[in-house]
């Protein structure tokens, strides 16, 4: 903790909001409370992640050194900021930046707080927040308000809130925005923020805004709310208004959001989203978490339910000002230049990496003589020293302004055509002037095991080991390829998007010869474009040592088997999903530990990969144990379930996947030596020998994937649409998934036995 | 009540590696963790990041309770950052002195370790003492004033009379002070 943090109040007092002075003087006196023992540690724990104030990993005190589970003994011992969450571990501070607009003052601001109490970098998230890690818990008040005092609230950004809103990081520059949603996202954000309406779901809340149907800047149908920009005539007259989405999300299982309204005008879009907001309120689950988000509540309502309610809701509203009062000044408030405009000027003279860039970087706004230029962060991660760059940037070449991306970049607006190979010499002098935005190399990635603690692998490791090996390969990159995304989740929660890209992995783990070893699924099929018009599946799990020669077989077999002009969606949609897997078989093998341990340990990890929890006992010799065959006949049966699918075969399709299910779950009683016959006795048994005693459960979400299993039984036999199909498959491969887990917690039992 | 000076905590150095440097950083990954389990310094040590995609970033990261090590990029420069992050009782001096051996310390560490042994030697006399304190030492003259005596009394005990200061960075950066010295180090 910070000797300063006592005269940061004072200091700050005068430019801050008396409202916020007096919120953020009660958070810190919930923390020396909390440190007397005086509140409770889940109501503590709520306080904190409304705030933005999440937990990291290891902060239940306990981490694998790669040699065995450790304590860590913190100084204020056994005192809990959470939950088992110990007080003084490290955590990570969200703050959220609406649509992801920020000024100079705020980007000098971040650029001191991740130096005085982060570890110097400040991370761009895929919602456009801005995150700083290894913070303690007692100076978050402090960057609470010395953020305030540059008009940046962690108000809501985390917890069962309404999270950061989204927006088109070109809005109001956009070749083909309907219109600019900037002033729209704003309201929605500001409007919602700590209303009343707001603050009791279930589970969080997501929104987006997007200027155009087609791109995906804001990635509308993977948000609760997604509003998509569009203009009806009446009375000869264009009228603004959005393409309403509601109930998307990724998560475990993903679902893509459903047309709500075709157009809402503009004066309803806030009143909409309270409404929507208060029957998800009132109707949403709330005992179960799994299955607390809108997306469920639409699917078990049904659309024509869900809105009737919405409807209802919205009539009986008392009018609120806010809802339309920033129209008024609406087609002044878009942002201006500060130069004149001129022709970007390109010569001979500059160097060629200034050309790679150009290509990349360098966006034609709609307004000729101006260009906005995307820094590209590695990882999403910027340095104090970049960030001052940036703010630099901002005030001598653009109107003071930027905007954070979706793909975890910054992006500078309004830039003179004439300024822009200045800009790019004064980002190169301090490592920002990466080519590649928005390209292969721009991967996006959750932090993964770095720092989260659900992660299951490395998605940071994997993503730094990729993005070194494509750069290293440069220009030799085959054009057919530089624009595929890819897209890197730690486990199967989704931070990371992979359901959206055209190469997506999730982390998961797999026992083999005694050992775990940390895993990658591989998920083709999805589409990043038109706002994340469809989602991926997976296809098959590889060693993460193995992910990158998975990249280069699938986009070398695209390269050399494509037709003409044929897209990398289609070209996977056309060979099949059997023959992708067909393609990544070989590679879903792991060597003997003793013929190459690094299969073991986990990318820029050194140590191996939960060996000490595990350890190699007389269940971990060379033989291949039943449950793994049979496991690996449930994967195949998932898989063939998919390929069903894809056929066409719904029916098909939906047996095959819940015959997966039964025999995962028999799989694991047989590993019990229990045995089953019918598929009545299969779920009574994994019931009484998994659930009811919890064996089965995750840590975080506890027993939700048996919840898919004991659905799926009940679900048996009816009729399914191919969407309903979609997601038993993404379940079931998750059972998949939690047997696997289960089995390596029952051997670690076994071990320590 | 008014912020003071010599109120200071969270001193940080970083001591410049020699040129030229042929060390590959990735070493130092397996290094921090066999830090960890072998609980080398007096701090408790917690996790190892990766920020080698980075230019000029923090390099490779050893997270502490007490002070986070890092074998560090900033200013495109390659050197041992010790980053006290917890109170060290004492006046001004004591706080150099304290953050200065325990970078010094990490660095024969470093230089001791298989990956980086003949690659990689840091110049112990010529580091950079950082105050990562806005509020109580911003990189102002009166800040240089104050702590001018304080730092060149601790370089006095270190190196005898031979050292140079040089106050370095604008207005927006932290405290930062250059110091090189001919003489021999003290102690190691």
């Amino acid at each position: 903790m910070k000797a300063s943090n006592k005269y940061w109040r004072e200091r700050l007092v005068e430019r801050t909001s008396p409202h916020l002075v007096k919120e953020l003087d009660v958070y810190e006196s919930e923390i020396s409370l909390k440190k007397q023992g005086k509140i409770d540690d889940k109501i503590f724990a709520e306080t904190r992640l409304r705030r933005g104030s999440y937990g990291q990993r290891y902060d239940n005190g306990q981490r694998h050194d790669g040699r065995t589970t450790r304590q860590i003994e913190y100084p204020s011992g056994e005192l809990t900021k959470g939950p088992s969450t110990l007080f003084d571990a490290p955590g990570m501070q969200r703050i959220k930046i609406p649509f992801g607009g920020l000024n100079a003052d705020q980007l000098d601001t971040l650029a001191e707080l991740a130096e005085e109490y982060s570890d110097g970098i400040a991370h761009v998230t895929t919602r456009q927040d801005i995150q700083l890690h290894f913070v303690h818990i007692e100076d978050t008040p402090t960057i609470m308000r010395r953020l305030a005092a540059v008009g940046i609230t962690t108000r809501e950004a985390c917890g069962n809130t309404i999270r950061n809103v989204t927006g088109c990081h070109l809005a109001g520059v956009c070749q083909t925005q309907v219109f600019d949603v900037t002033p729209h996202a704003k309201a929605c954000s500001r409007f919602l923020l700590g209303h009343p309406d707001t603050q009791d779901f279930g589970r969080k809340f997501k929104i987006s805004f997007s200027g155009c149907k087609d791109q995906a800047c804001a990635l509308a149908r993977l948000n609760d709310i997604g509003c998509i920009a569009a203009v009806r005539e009446a009375d000869g007259k264009l009228k603004r208004g959005f393409e309403v989405y509601v109930g998307g999300g990724l998560g475990t299982v993903p679902y893509q959001a459903r047309l709500f309204e075709e157009f809402v005008p503009e004066e309803e879009i806030l009143p909409l989203a309270q409404a929507i907001g208060l029957v998800f309120a009132r109707l949403g689950e709330r005992k179960n978490r799994n299955t607390a988000r809108l997306k469920f509540l639409v699917n078990k309502l049904g659309m024509e339910e869900f809105k009737r309610l919405v409807l209802e809701e919205r009539a009986n509203l008392p009018y609120e000002d806010a809802w339309t009062s920033y129209l008024k000044d609406i087609d002044t408030a878009g942002e201006e230049p500060l130069k004149s405009p001129s022709l970007v000027q390109i010569s001979g003279a500059q160097p060629k990496s200034f050309k790679q860039w150009y290509r990349t970087n360098v966006y034609e706004q709609r307004q000729n003589g101006y260009a906005t230029i995307t820094i590209t962060l590695p990882l999403g991660d910027i340095t104090a020293t970049q960030l001052r760059k940036v703010a630099d940037l901002a005030r001598t070449y653009v109107k003071d302004t930027v905007r954070t991306t979706i793909e975890q970049n910054i992006v500078l607006r309004w830039v003179s055509g004439a300024d822009v190979a200045a800009v790019y010499a004064e980002l190169d002098a301090v490592g920002l002037a990466a080519p590649g935005a928005g390209t292969i190399v721009d991967i996006a990635s959750c932090p993964g095991t770095d720092t989260c603690k659900l992660g299951i692998a490395s998605s940071r490791g994997l993503s730094g080991e990729l993005r070194t090996r494509i750069i290293a390969r440069g220009m030799e990159l085959e054009e057919a390829i530089r624009g595929l995304h890819i897209k890197i989740s730690g486990c199967f929660n989704s931070c990371g998007q992979h359901h959206v890209a055209d190469l997506g992995f999730y982390g998961v783990s797999r026992n083999k010869n005694g050992y775990t070893v940390p895993h990658f699924q591989v998920v083709l099929g999805g589409q990043w474009g038109e706002n994340a018009g469809a989602y991926g599946l997976a296809i098959g799990a590889v060693p993460s040592k193995r992910i990158p020669e998975t990249v280069d077989r699938i986009t070398g077999r695209y390269i050399a088997e494509r037709l003409e002009g044929e897209s990398f969606q289609t070209f996977i949609k056309r060979i099949g999903k059997a023959e992708c897997k067909k393609m990544i078989d070989d590679l879903t093998q792991v060597p003997p530990h003793d013929v190459d341990p690094s299969f073991y340990t986990d990318w820029a990890d050194a140590r191996e990969f939960t060996t000490g929890d595990l350890g190699v006992g007389e269940c971990a010799g060379e033989v291949v144990s039943p449950f793994e065959f049979q496991i690996t006949a449930c994967e195949r049966e998932a898989f063939e379930a998919q390929l069903s699918l894809e056929a066409g075969d719904t029916g098909n399709a939906a047996r095959l996947a819940y015959g997966a299910m039964l025999n995962g779950a028999a799989a694991l009683l047989r590993s019990r030596m229990v045995t089953a016959g019918s598929p009545d006795e299969i779920v009574a048994l994994f019931r009484t020998h998994f659930y009811d005693t919890q064996l089965f459960f995750d840590p975080f979400t506890g027993g939700k994937f048996a919840h898919y299993f004991f659905r799926a039984h009940e679900r048996a036999g009816e009729k399914r649409s191919a969407e309903s199909v979609h997601r038993l498959i993404e379940e079931t491969q998750l059972f998949i998934e939690a047997c696997h887990s289960c089995y390596g917690k029952s051997l670690q039992q076994m071990v320590a036995v | 009540m008014p912020a003071a000076v010599m109120e200071i905590e969270h001193v940080n150095i970083k001591i410049f590696a020699k040129e030229p440097v042929e060390a590959d950083l990735a070493g130092a990954i397996p290094m921090f963790h066999r830090w960890i389990q072998e609980s080398v310094t007096p701090e408790l040590l917690v996790d190892v990041a990766d920020y080698r995609h980075v230019p000029s970033g923090p390099g490779v990261l050893l997270v502490g309770h007490e002070a986070n090590y890092s074998l560090d990029l900033g200013g495109n420069r390659l050197g041992l950052l010790y980053n006290r992050k917890t109170a060290f009782p004492g006046e001004a001096v004591e706080k150099f002195k304290q953050a200065y051996d325990a970078a010094m310390q990490a660095c024969a560490l470093v230089e001791a370790d298989p990956a980086f042994q003949g690659k990689l030697k840091f110049d112990l006399k010529h580091f950079e003492l950082i105050v990562n304190d806005r509020l109580l030492a911003p990189n102002t003259d009166e800040t240089w004033e104050a702590l001018k005596p304080e730092i060149e009394k601790f370089c006095q005990a270190q190196f005898g009379g031979a050292f140079g200061l040089r106050r370095e960075g604008g207005p927006r950066e932290r405290f930062r002070v250059v110091i090189e010295s001919d003489a021999p180090v003290n102690a190691r």
